[in-house]
């Protein structure tokens, strides 16, 4: 991979986050957050809803003004470093009345910030055909976007943020609302078209266990603070408890990877997937075994 | 023919010179009403349109007093409301509603005055019904240079911010990390809603103003899944039902009960209703369709 390095980049990292912190009104809410993501690699930024993720995401995106530390995107300043970054938001509301097709918002990928009205070209045309057909999304490509599926959807997003060929692809809690099936289907797509387009990632996910498969590395981020390293450095007993602050364990179950806090006289899953979640929750037990 | 075209188009109307002017200040607002008003729908800010058509009501009495068009007042107003709606926080849902109710309510308070100065100091309840409904057989020809000279300003935004408009309507988060700045698009957007909004007041009124500048763009969005369609399509329905409107309350001039003419505005709102109620039901009986 360090073969695809270009010689622009300054430090060799697509990524450098560099002790960044934010605090909004007062509350911190990322604390000295440092972790690179290197060239091709596909890194997943894994966290319980409400662990800074998004926040994480807005200021290498710039749209969120960190308190202190930095961020670089191949070497310049995350500001100046946009046409470099794709980005798939959070799950949004798209209105089926809009009369925007998947057509439509894959070539605002392309040109959505320039002003002026498009002018129809074969060049644009067949560029959109090209990436709808790489996210296996040509089959709705002219169906309004807001009567897709969840998962015909998060393709069409994808299409929007890779056409412009970046060299970042953000993408925050993309896997969040789908089926299992469905989430399968959009990792499997993402890890190969990145690995084609070679293009780093940078994946939040509360549910940890469908990503590990694909990621090269994790960032865990608990608390406000990050650790990142491949998932064995990471999810440890040690590791973990010294990002919560608390004593935590790292279970495996029938090859998922839960990360358990005790809480009184029972347990809360910190980290995991939903469906493990659900099985190990003390109210699910048999009858007769809760204590 | 000859007979249907009599019958259709009374003795008359072609040389009549309020027809013209009617025409040509129809033809002008109902093309920018139906543009602008497809980007007020599809940004989900037909609420504001409706307050800035209540708040050219201030305006337009205004003008009325001091003896200028009141197209200056339905626009002066309009304008200056959109910067006040867009100062106290109109990107925010909650903060949206709450401008707008409170800039619409303090408005309407001042219109009452101003309606009600007018009414007793000319002992006419004429002045509010031209503002509030519109009376387009007589506007003075000099409004017409002034109509386009409104109009340009806000089809120059459309078609400059075509795209940054579009995609932030999709998603502001979008828009935002690809450098789009959404609050200057979404002003300029405002300010564009307005002009279009006092031009449609001096078509059908303050109070009809919207359905104008709503109800052509929401029948296109049933008939077309492309926002470029849809903006053309909305432009065409607006000038024909505008126009249509015209021909038949120049033809009303002899039907009952008082052969007076029945007014412009409801021909043109009836026009618009029934166009809508139309496209409802095609559209149910191609839900989806592509085109």
């Amino acid at each position: 991979m360090a073969a695809t390095m270009t010689s622009s980049d300054h430090t060799g990292q697509v990524l450098a986050v560099d002790g960044v912190s934010v605090r909004l009104a007062g509350r911190p809410i990322l604390d000295d957050v440092s972790f690179t993501v290197g060239p091709g690699e596909f890194v997943g930024l894994i966290g319980a809803n409400g662990a800074g993720k998004t926040t994480l995401l807005r200021v290498i995106l710039g749209l969120q003004p960190a308190t202190a530390g930095s961020v670089s995107i191949v070497g310049r300043p995350a500001a100046h470093g946009r046409g470099l970054v794709g980005y798939v938001p959070q799950k949004i509301h798209l209105d089926p009345d809009m009369p925007v097709r998947a057509r439509d918002l894959v070539g605002l990928g392309l040109d959505g910030h320039r002003l002026g009205i498009p002018v129809p070209s074969r060049r644009r045309r067949e560029l959109v055909a090209e990436m709808l057909d790489a996210v296996d999304a040509s089959r709705f490509a002219d169906q309004r976007v807001g009567n897709l599926s969840g998962g015909e959807q998060q393709r069409v997003m994808i299409a929007h943020a890779l056409i412009s060929k970046p060299r970042l692809l953000l993408l925050d809690e993309p896997l969040a609302n789908l089926d299992i099936r469905s989430a399968q289907e959009i990792i499997s797509l993402l890890a190969k078209i990145t690995s084609q387009q070679q293009v780093s990632v940078l994946i939040s996910a509360h549910e940890m266990n469908p990503l590990l498969p694909v990621t090269d590395r994790i960032v865990y981020l608990a608390a406000g603070r990050a650790a990142s390293g491949t998932t064995s450095e990471v999810i440890r007993e040690d590791v973990l408890s010294r990002l919560y602050g608390y004593h935590v364990d790292v279970l495996n179950v029938h090859g998922r990877v839960l990360v358990v806090a005790h809480a009184g006289e029972g347990f809360e899953i910190l980290a995991g997937d939903q469906a493990a979640a659900q099985s190990a929750h003390p109210d699910h037990l048999p009858a007769g075994t809760q204590q | 023919m000859s007979t249907a075209f009599r019958v259709l188009f009374a003795p008359g109307f072609f040389a009549s010179s309020p027809v013209h002017v009617a025409l040509a200040i129809g033809g002008i607002a109902a093309l920018v009403s139906g543009i602008v008003g497809t980007f007020t729908v599809l940004r989900g800010q037909s609420y504001s349109g409706h307050a800035l058509a209540d708040l050219s009501v201030t305006g337009g009495s205004a003008s009325f007093l001091a003896g200028i068009s009141p197209l200056w007042g339905f626009a002066g107003t309009g304008v200056l409301a959109a910067g006040i709606m867009d100062m106290i926080g109109i990107r925010r849902p909650r903060g949206r509603d709450l401008a707008t109710g409170i800039v619409r309510g303090a408005g309407l308070g001042l219109a009452a005055l101003f309606l009600y100065w007018g009414t007793t100091s000319t002992s006419t309840t004429g002045a509010a019904i031209t503002i509030l409904f519109g009376s387009m057989f007589t506007i003075s020809s000099g409004v017409v240079p002034l109509a386009a000279a409104f109009g340009l300003p806000a089809l120059a935004v459309i078609a400059v911010l075509y795209r940054p408009l579009l995609l932030s309507s999709v998603s502001a988060d979008l828009a935002a990390a690809r450098g789009v700045s959404v609050r200057l698009a979404g002003l300029a957007c405002l300010i564009a809603i307005a002009l279009a909004v006092s031009l449609a007041a001096m078509t059908v009124g303050a109070i009809l103003s919207t359905a104008l500048l709503v109800g052509p763009a929401a029948i296109a969005l049933r008939l077309t899944s492309t926002p470029g369609r849809a903006t053309l399509m909305a432009a065409l329905i607006a000038v024909a039902a505008t126009w249509v409107g015209i021909v038949l309350a120049y033809d009303s001039f002899t039907w009952p009960p008082s052969h007076d003419g029945w007014p412009v505005s409801f021909f043109i709102v009836a026009l618009i209703f029934l166009g809508f109620l139309a496209a409802q039901l095609a559209g149910r009986s191609r839900r989806a369709a592509a085109w």
